[in-house]
């Protein structure tokens, strides 16, 4: 089998290392400002005030103590997109957060009362975050198993999965888990005095230290380990994986369970969180379809998710007021995260295009170009 | 003399960090077999790349009947009357063999099933074959899908066939039947260009021989020359061409080579030897495009290097595949050292001494975009003293790295370089260097030289030599018969996922081997 | 009791009617899908391409009276949608499943802040669509009726006519054409389609256009015909649904329609309920196509077929 031939590395001198820095740090924000822009004339084409609208995520998200409420609500998201990061490592597409974090959030939301109120704080808060791993960790078992066994398509299995886990997780705190005293379908609320408390001196949840902890050990597991080496053979090349002698279906059951507990501690933060202590019927959030583009982002580096999702926190935090103040849904927010996305995967395709030394233009675009379509079927 | 109806002139062709082609010129005739001689890496694959538009030439002109062109696109390849029948099957596997002929038409929207079958019918009566339309072309025999492959190129009126190495995969007799066939297309005045690294087939078939040596043109010889020498005379100046002033001490060292050889067969008798591998009635079923193997026993004693012949695409990954234990056997027993390992996973026939020398070598042999000193340890993830506590030992690694990259000769940077990056022989001496370093027993090496030039090709040889003599005991998977010849002491043929019979080298195994290939009625129709 | 209930002429009228009703903006969708998939083109943003359908197709049929505007919005909201696939796909090479899913998410959100700025709380709503009865067949029980006349099987919009032919085209196309023969080939072995002569990026362009285009005609149908309404995430993960049908469908067209008829009566089952008598939970209702599809998916594992080149960039001379 003919191989290509990929340009052999030169040595690295220093200069290049900070050169290499420079332009990942340039690869990672020119996406975001170019989807920031793109928005804003978006924002212009109905009549809205761009500078209004982003003016109010700093204001919000940002200005006066504003920054401590971001800081927070960064807690699920960096801990979903650290699940993300260990799965998407290898190449597995889980794609069934949603389902995973809402059952999460739903037994938490569930059971965190009367826990709470009977047992030792602490030693409640540790047992809710562990039955919301298990239930988030529980829903990747069938697409886990089809994998495994049959090679089944995961992205299919684990869409199919988050559906049906929302629903679940809505059936449960519309039964069982409802709020006696009340009418709208909701949870019991949680005690505030129950619910995580700040860290001393600001009003950010001290569970945002938890995640900063499970972010490094995570990084450390991914980097520095066996594991972490396996799962990183197992994204790069299957065959080469099962070659090796690799236990492929532990490998992906285990990352599966992984990514799985990860997104369901998120959903015990999110619940836990002085902000919320209940959970409301068909409005559990999708924090992982926002979060994905900066999993992709961070190149699927643990440490690297701080930063970017820090300031998605800030984005989400300030978007919800911002779009508000400018008469607009606040779905506003898929349409940035789909174009950061977009943005990324071109100025990716350029950077690679640079760094192995071709053009910027692919054999398949410049087929296109040189030779446009029409022009071909004329000619046939 | 008539005019040549392709003409190239000065092909110069670039990659980066080598230059493929360099300055080539080049002249097919009509009715003339053009045999294009070279080491593997001497640019011929290339050459022919421009040639069928999928590469197109840095430098250098094209002419065609005279007229300069430029040929961009298969397409217009294909219009100018250029057909190639690839090294690498270009048949579609789940389309019917008349389906992969109809491949291509884009100026009608029906599809003129009956206009194919009758010129399907018409092309293999000029080649002397038969064809079955509907047979779907993964079920076809290797024989069968080339002859196919023949009339694809052919489909649209082609006057220059390019055959790319079109025998490694072929036994004798199948050589025999391609000759025949490509005498009649001569007949009808095709030119054809026959693109080889062995010597052999190129004096057998060659009208005219243009030897290509690190992407330039080394020598040619025409017509006449071939004619007049004597074959010792044609073939001295051939490896002197080929070879350079080395050609001698090649020559020399090959000898010896064989004498050793001859001794170190004449070692242990093999009554005595211990059996370290045996198979039982191992059956494993087929996976897509790849057949399995039926009910195959087979024994492999200490000392021993056994080889397995056969055309390739028999069940030979299957085979390696079940032994190593990528695969699951569906029936029969597999026992190393005497202990069943049937139910074993991969990772605990290693650590019991069995080692795999894959085919697939950028596949699945190394994780490209991992570095070389990794990729040395990778089926050791986790063992001490590379792994302590899970923890990756880096110094440990990169030391012992640079330790077995000096031993193996590797060719590269830094062991921190990308083994993606590796030349093709580099890339196999890695895999050999991880499988052979660390008290292998039992090595399952398949194609171990495919693709290599001569000397890493003996520089392999001798490593499984050394393994085997040394105490352990090689299996040598591999379509090259002469491999085989030089090295097995035994050699077992696969033939259709079965084996069918196990020879002992010496005078008159090569016969005795080309009959086994071929002994099914499907190869003899061939 | 309940076994009763359920054996009734009515029950079953409204399963039949109900089935077809949900399982049309499938069968557009899920035929798009298995032109792509054909093709080696695996498209997972077609949920937000059935939006954007939906959402146009709305608004075509709303500001222009006319159902056929709107579906004619639809197909091109859908294709231009595409085209993003196309481009950035199938020219440059990225990575399919990454891209789809911005263009579900873009999509998603655009059409929900659109919606939104244009019609705020007010739910603007279509009228009834018109259809096209087919003299006799009309008359048959439980298939020819409908519930309350609504919606019998051989009543229907023209266009759904016209769907049933269109799948019917692109099965022969698949197999008695050359374009279908290019198709699948670009699926199966690229290279061996590139070496016949003929452009791989140019085949998958067309495919991928396709299923854009059919891909907004069936949201377009969605907010029209079915719902008369477009509220934003009105296909609640209709487009994933096409995307399994495809698959299992394993590259027939005709199998489309069954699937997409089953899964169209899994859908609309909790209506057909309701109707005698037994109520379930709408969030059940909604979770059943989705548990049909996993139990479907465990049962059928290993016969899920899909073409080996599907979802890789062809690049002329890598291999």
């Amino acid at each position: 089998m003919a191989e290509v031939a990929l340009p052999a590395r030169r040595p690295v001198a220093a200069s290049r290392l900070a050169g290499r820095a420079a332009d990942l740090a340039i690869r990672s924000l020119v996406p975001v400002v170019l989807a920031l822009v793109a928005g804003g004339v978006l924002l212009y084409a109905l009549g809205r005030s761009a500078l209004s609208f982003y003016g109010g995520i700093w204001t919000y998200g940002i200005a006066d103590q504003n920054w401590q409420q971001s800081a927070t609500t960064m807690v699920p998201l960096l801990l979903i997109a650290t699940g993300l990061t260990v799965i998407f490592r290898a190449n597995i597409w889980n794609l069934g957060y949603w389902g995973q974090f809402a059952l999460g959030a739903a037994v938490v939301a569930g059971y965190g009362p009367s826990l709470l109120a009977h047992l030792p704080m602490w030693f409640a808060t540790v047992v809710l975050f562990l039955f919301a791993a298990a239930a988030g960790a529980a829903w990747t078992i069938v697409p886990a198993f089809l994998k495994a066994r049959y090679g089944t398509n995961e992205i299919i299995t684990t869409l199919m999965m988050s559906f049906v886990g929302v629903d679940l997780a809505n059936i449960l705190v519309k039964g069982p888990f409802q709020d006696p005293s009340i009418r709208t379908p909701q949870t019991r609320a949680i005690d505030f005095d129950k619910l995580m408390p700040p860290i001393p001196g600001t009003s950010i949840d001290c569970s945002l230290l938890v995640a900063f902890a499970v972010v490094l050990v995570v990084h450390y597991v991914l980097t520095r380990t066996a594991f972490g080496l396996r799962l990183q053979i197992l994204g790069a090349n299957q065959r080469a994986a099962r070659h090796m002698g690799i236990r492929l279906p532990r490998l992906v059951v285990g990352s599966f369970l992984i990514s799985g507990a990860l997104v369901g501690a998120a959903a015990a933060a999110f619940v836990l969180s002085p902000f919320w202590g209940y959970v409301r019927a068909d409005q559990i959030p999708n924090y992982g379809d926002e979060i994905i583009p900066f999993v992709f982002l961070a190149r699927l580096n643990a440490v690297a998710l701080l930063p970017f999702v820090a300031f998605y926190a800030v984005l989400f935090t300030g978007g919800d007021f911002a779009a508000t103040q400018v008469n607009l849904s606040t779905d506003f927010l898929y349409v940035l995260v789909g174009l950061i996305l977009l943005f990324m995967t071109v100025i990716e395709f350029l950077g690679r295009r640079r760094e192995l030394g071709g053009s910027y233009l692919t054999v398949g675009l410049v087929q296109a170009l040189r030779a446009p379509l029409w022009r071909r079927r004329a000619a046939a | 003399m008539d005019a040549p109806l392709v003409e190239l002139s000065g092909i110069r062709k670039a990659y980066p960090g080598v230059l493929a082609n360099d300055d080539v010129s080049l002249e097919l005739r009509a009715g003339e077999v053009h045999c294009l001689l070279g080491e593997n890496g001497a640019g011929k694959s290339t050459l022919i790349g421009i040639l069928s538009g999928l590469v197109r030439p840095d430098a250098g002109t094209i002419r065609i009947d005279g007229r300069e062109t430029t040929i961009d696109s298969p397409r217009t390849a294909l219009e100018h009357g250029i057909g190639t029948v690839y090294q690498h099957s270009t048949l579609i596997p789940a389309l019917s063999v008349l389906e992969n002929l109809m491949l291509g038409d884009t100026r009608h929207l029906r599809l003129d099933v009956d206009g194919a079958r009758r010129r399907l019918r018409e092309l293999a009566g000029v080649l002397g074959v038969e064809v079955d339309p509907d047979a779907r072309a993964a079920d076809l025999a290797l024989g069968s899908q080339q002859q196919v492959e023949i009339v694809k190129a052919l489909w649209r009126g082609s006057r220059v066939l390019i055959l790319d190495e079109p025998t490694s995969m072929l036994t004798p007799q199948a050589f025999a039947e391609l000759e025949k066939v490509l005498g009649r297309l001569e007949e009808q005045g095709q030119a054809i260009v026959f693109i080889t690294h062995k010597l052999h087939e190129a004096l057998s078939l060659g009208d005219r021989i243009t030897i290509l040596r690190h992407g330039r043109v080394a020598g040619a010889l025409d017509e006449r020359q071939l004619r007049d020498g004597s074959a010792e005379e044609v073939r001295a100046t051939i490896v002197r061409i080929m070879f350079g002033e080395a050609a001698r001490s090649v020559a020399d060292v090959a000898e010896l080579q064989d004498e050793l050889v001859e001794r170190s067969r004449a070692g242990l008798p093999r009554a005595e030897r211990e059996t370290v591998l045996e198979l039982e009635d191992v059956s494993v079923p087929a996976q897509g495009a790849e057949m399995g193997i039926a009910d195959v026993s087979l024994a492999l004693g200490l000392g021993e290097i056994l080889g397995v012949a056969g055309i390739d695409g028999n069940g030979q990954r299957a085979l390696a595949e079940a032994i190593s234990g990528q695969r699951q056997a569906a029936a029969g027993e597999i026992r190393l050292f005497g202990a069943p390992i049937s139910r074993f996973p991969v990772a605990a026939r290693q650590k019991l001494g069995l080692r795999y020398v894959t085919d697939d070598r950028l596949g699945e042999g190394v994780v490209q975009s991992l570095s070389v000193a990794l990729n040395l340890f990778l089926k050791r993830i986790g063992q001490r003293p590379f792994w302590r506590l899970g923890r990756v030992q880096r110094g440990v690694v990169e030391k012992r790295a640079g330790e077995l990259v000096r031993e193996y000769d590797v060719r590269t940077p830094s062991v921190r370089t990308r083994a993606g990056t590796l030349s093709g022989g580099n890339v196999q001496k890695v895999v050999l260097a991880r499988e052979l370093s660390f008290e292998p027993k039992v090595v399952v090496f398949h194609k171990p030289t495919y693709g290599l030039d001569v000397r890493t090709t003996s520089t392999v040889r001798d490593l499984i030599r050394r393994l085997a003599r040394g105490g352990g005991a090689a299996l040598v998977i591999s379509t090259d018969l002469d491999e085989l010849l030089e090295i097995c002491d035994r050699i077992a043929v696969l033939s259709r996922g079965r084996l069918v019979g196990t020879v002992e080298n010496g005078p008159g195994a090569a016969e005795e081997v080309g009959r086994l290939m071929v002994g099914d009625p499907v190869s003899e129709a061939a | 009791m309940i076994v009763a209930t359920i054996w009734t002429q009515v029950f079953w009228t409204s399963v039949v009617a109900g089935g077809l009703l949900a399982g049309v903006p499938l069968m557009f969708t899920a035929l798009g899908e298995t032109i792509s998939e054909r093709a080696g083109v695996l498209n997972i943003g077609l949920e937000g391409m059935m939006l954007l359908g939906a959402y146009c197709g709305f608004l075509g049929a709303y500001y222009g009276h006319t159902q056929w505007l709107g579906y004619l919005a639809g197909i091109g909201a859908g294709a231009a949608a595409s085209v993003l696939m196309v481009v950035l796909c199938v020219w440059l090479g990225l990575d399919q499943i990454v891209v789809g899913i911005a263009i579900t998410l873009a999509g998603e959100g655009i059409t929900s802040v659109l919606h939104g700025a244009q019609f705020g709380a007010s739910e603007p709503r279509l009228g009834a669509t018109p259809t096209l009865a087919i003299p006799g067949l009309d008359r048959i029980p439980i298939l020819g009726e409908g519930v309350h006349g609504q919606n019998p099987l051989f009543r229907q919009p023209l266009v759904v006519y016209l769907g049933f032919a269109l799948v019917g085209l692109v099965a022969w196309l698949f197999r008695s054409t050359n374009v279908g023969l290019n198709l699948r080939a670009a699926g199966e072995k690229p290279e061996a389609l590139d070496a016949a002569g003929v452009s791989v990026v140019a085949t998958r362009s067309y495919a991928a256009l396709a299923t854009g285009a059919l891909a907004g005609l069936g949201g377009a149908y969605l907010s029209i015909a079915v719902a008369g309404v477009f509220t934003p995430f009105i296909t609640q993960g209709q487009g994933f649904m096409a995307i399994v049908i495809a698959m299992l469908a394993r590259g027939k067209p005709l199998w489309v329609i069954i699937g997409s008829f089953l899964f169209g009566i899994s859908i609309s089952m909790i209506d057909s309920l309701q109707l005698v008598g037994i109520d379930i939970s709408t969030d059940f209702g909604h979770m059943l196509p989705f548990l049909a599809i996993i139990v479907a998916l465990v049962l059928f594992a290993r016969r899920a077929y899909l073409p080996p080149a599907l979802a890789l960039p062809y690049v002329r001379g890598a291999r």
